[in-house]
């Protein structure tokens, strides 16, 4: 698991990250969300104990980060932003390199090398030059590379930005699965409808502050209010706003349908049906509004620049 | 050394090999380098044997074989410095190639310590090029034996030539990390590396000229002169490595994101440096505080570079009494002429004391003395500190000499520690304490402090530096030279019985 106290580097007088706490338990994915600029990378840095926080502590896998730097480094898989690959090394002897500095034993470092690129559909380019592999490609490497040691904890900078569509739901398959496993993740990337898909938790990150953090719903009620429903309806409404206004907020309105805001969705959802029905309305459709992570990420800024 | 750590050593090495042998094979893969070195081993050797077979031809009609037969070992130096010149542009590729490549992260990112890293990427810079440089020697030698020169070389004067050439790709390999480590383009490191390669043909040109002027050139124990250098040249490698090492780590190599020059950010953080009176860099309320406490805490964190240059200085003088003892080294000078002066010497001394000298003497004095700290300062920057301890220190040899010579004789004894002692009381301090801090702001790149970029260290050191300078040693090295003006002359002409 991931856990940083009040974490913060300054360089030079620049703060890059300020005051930043994290929790994320095993078996669960964090999207740190963030302009460019905002910290993020320095972030994943401190948590890699690649930088020394100023102040503050971070624990990975149990292992402080400034006390325990080496173990702390065995224990992250680090997917860079830029992959730095060796350009005239072949896919296989790459991993084989990094095998040997994370001191795995020749046989199965060349087998887990062979399966994960099995898994990522890279079996074909095995034995070809790095220079020759397409962008998507690379990042999938890279990946394989940070997955290689088997690591409890990964840190992947924006796993899928350069993959066509295949292949990122290959890496987010991948994800699910290694978090079922209870690897823990850290995402950081721009690519908001993936992490919508994969988090458990998101934090919004700002000028080095986290300005928000929490479950998606959590988010959303904090930042765009209760969950909004539309229901539609068969015919006019003829007063039907002002009759379920004692039950629901209604918040907007049209000639066949309604919207209305709720805390409680699982509870006022099935009794107002049972209402709409003893009234002899006909229902078509009753669905939730969806908020996106985008709508959140943007009142979040928004909110923060206010 | 205990078992643990010669394992740890033992790990260490292993771990960095793995960097080295991915580097090396990366490097026999680049035809850029494969195609220098091929050339370098095969064909210039014995290019470089034929010449000196025509040359000492050429020179033995005129009868100058002495020179024909010193141009054999001087290309057999050339041989073997070609090929390991190629080893500043492999470094500057492994080191800073990589960080421009963005493939450092990768590897910052494992378990490998910083000077596992280090060790590693300094071992692959200099592997190919000195491999290309001894299997370069080896085809000269082995062509020379089967050429028509009968010259043989002395198996020292070889052994010298392969040693030095390790030596030089070493300060070469270790310049250029510390070059690197500076910059965060190819661009910029391969301007910044002429700091390297100028200092390094200087010395080949050196090298060169002893090799064909030297007296022991035929000597079985080698050449002094080049061994001499040799020394000088795995200092700088010490001094190269340390540095290094303390510079090559993730904090360093990670967080210097643009070679951008901020001068209000420098000036800002040397003025906050020359304010403080603590560790946090608290600002100095008023001058009183400054100097009360912003100068003993800037004293105090100096205590040990203070305390190394007193050794030194101690050495240096003692060094300078020893030589005055050897009989080679007395003056022919009658010292017991100095224990008296007569009454018209005593007038004139006296009516040019009264001259306006002490005016002019002062500005001399005093001009002189910032003089030769500036420069100790200066030098001590670009050397790591290690100038600052052969500069100054100098001037203690010649006195602890001037000092063996009088005592020698017995007399004069008063006279030497009048002129010396009045104003010597605050100068000898000054210098100490100025020598220390060109010590300080030249060495702190080799252990900057705890939770200190290099270039943090530097810039604040640089800051306490002028605190020290302008507010204890400029304004005392004036009230030296004042004294040293006034009162020492008239002490002098006391202790002579001429006042």
């Amino acid at each position: 698991m991931i856990e940083a106290e009040a974490l913060r580097k300054e360089f030079d007088g620049f703060l890059a990250v300020d005051n930043l706490h994290l929790h994320v338990p095993a078996g669960s994915v964090l999207a740190l969300l963030g302009p460019n600029g905002a910290g993020k990378t320095t972030t994943v840095r401190m948590l890699t104990s690649i930088l020394a926080p100023t102040s503050g502590t971070a624990r990975i896998a149990g292992y402080d980060v400034i006390r325990d730097p080496a173990m702390v480094r065995s224990k992250v898989g680090v997917l860079t932003e830029q992959h730095g690959l060796y350009e005239r090394m072949k896919g296989l002897e790459y991993l084989d390199f990094f095998g040997e500095v994370y001191k795995i034993d020749k046989a199965t470092r060349r087998k887990r090398a062979l399966d994960l690129m099995d898994r990522f559909g890279l079996t074909f380019a095995l034995d070809k030059r790095l220079g020759e592999y397409s962008k998507g490609m690379k990042q999938k490497l890279a990946l394989v590379r940070a997955l290689l040691h088997n690591p409890p904890v990964l840190l992947l900078d924006e796993p899928t930005s350069a993959m066509d569509p295949l292949s990122a739901k290959q890496v987010r398959d991948a994800i699910v699965e290694l978090q079922r496993d209870e690897r823990t993740f850290m995402i950081t990337t721009h690519n908001l409808t993936e992490a919508q898909m994969l988090a458990d938790q998101i934090a919004v990150i700002r000028h080095g502050r986290i300005i928000a953090h929490g479950t998606m719903a959590e988010l959303a009620r904090q930042f765009v209010g209760e969950p909004v429903m539309e229901l539609k309806i068969n015919g006019g409404l003829n007063g039907l706003a002002a009759q379920l206004s004692d039950r629901v907020t209604i918040t907007d309105a049209g000639l066949n349908w309604l919207r209305y805001s709720t805390p409680d969705p699982e509870q006022t959802n099935p009794a107002l049906l049972r209402h709409l029905t003893a009234l002899g309305v006909e229902v078509v459709t009753l669905a939730p509004i969806t908020r996106t992570l985008e709508d959140i990420y943007l009142q979040v800024v928004k909110e923060d620049e206010g | 050394m205990t078992a643990i750590s010669r394992s740890s050593w033992r790990d260490t090495l292993a771990n960095a090999l793995i960097i080295t042998r991915r580097e090396v094979r990366d490097s026999f893969r680049d035809w850029r380098i494969i195609a220098p070195i091929v050339v370098l081993t095969f064909l210039f050797p014995a290019l470089a044997q034929f010449v000196a077979a025509r040359f000492s031809a050429f020179l033995t009609g005129f009868g100058a074989e002495i020179i024909g037969d010193r141009t054999i070992p001087f290309l057999l130096m050339i041989v073997g410095f070609f090929p390991i010149s190629i080893s500043l542009v492999i470094a500057l590729e492994t080191f800073v190639g990589e960080k421009e490549r963005r493939s450092l992260e990768p590897l910052l990112s494992t378990p490998l310590t910083n000077t596992e890293l280090y060790i590693g990427k300094t071992l692959a810079a200099m592997i190919p090029p000195l491999v290309s440089s001894y299997g370069g020697m080896f085809v000269y030698l082995l062509s020379l034996l089967g050429g028509e020169l009968e010259w043989r070389p002395a198996p020292m004067l070889v052994v010298q030539i392969i040693l030095l050439t390790t030596v030089q790709a070493l300060v070469m390999v270790t310049g250029a990390v510390v070059v690197s480590s500076q910059t965060t383009s190819t661009r910029a490191a391969n301007l910044l590396a002429s700091f390297v390669i100028i200092p390094m043909a200087l010395v080949v040109q050196g090298e060169s000229v002893i090799m064909f002027l030297a007296p022991d050139a035929d000597s079985p124990y080698g050449i002094g002169a080049l061994w001499a250098i040799m020394v000088g040249m795995i200092v700088a490698v010490v001094l190269f490595l340390r540095v290094g090492n303390t510079i090559f780590n993730r904090e360093e190599l990670l967080g210097r994101a643009l070679d951008q020059i901020n001068l209000k950010n420098f000036f800002g953080k040397v003025w906050r440096a020359f304010r403080s009176i603590d560790r946090d860099g608290t600002p100095a309320p008023n001058l009183w505080v400054w100097y009360t406490r912003g100068m003993a805490f800037t004293l105090g964190r100096m205590r040990s570079a203070i305390g190394v240059t007193i050794m030194v200085f101690l050495i240096a003088f003692i060094g300078g009494l020893a030589i005055g003892q050897l009989p080679e080294w007395r003056l022919p000078f009658d010292f017991t002429i100095l224990g008296t002066i007569n009454p018209s010497q005593a007038t004139v001394f006296n009516e040019f004391l009264g001259s306006g000298f002490e005016a002019q003497a002062i500005g001399f004095i005093a001009a002189q003395n910032g003089r030769i700290l500036l420069a100790a300062l200066l030098l001590s920057v670009f050397s790591f500190g290690v100038m600052a301890l052969v500069l100054t220190p100098a001037v203690y040899v010649i006195l602890g000499y001037i000092a063996s010579q009088v005592a020698t004789t017995g007399t004069g004894l008063a006279l030497i520690s009048a002129a010396i002692l009045p104003h010597g009381v605050i100068e000898i301090p000054m210098i100490v304490i100025a020598t220390a801090a060109a010590l300080r702001l030249g060495a702190v790149v080799t252990r900057p402090p705890d939770q200190m970029t290099v270039g943090q260290a530097w810039t604040f050191t640089f800051g306490e530096t002028l605190k020290i300078l302008i507010g204890l040693i400029l304004p005392m090295l004036i009230f030296a030279a004042v004294l040293e003006s006034v009162l020492t002359p008239r002490v002098v002409l006391w202790v002579l019985g001429g006042s």
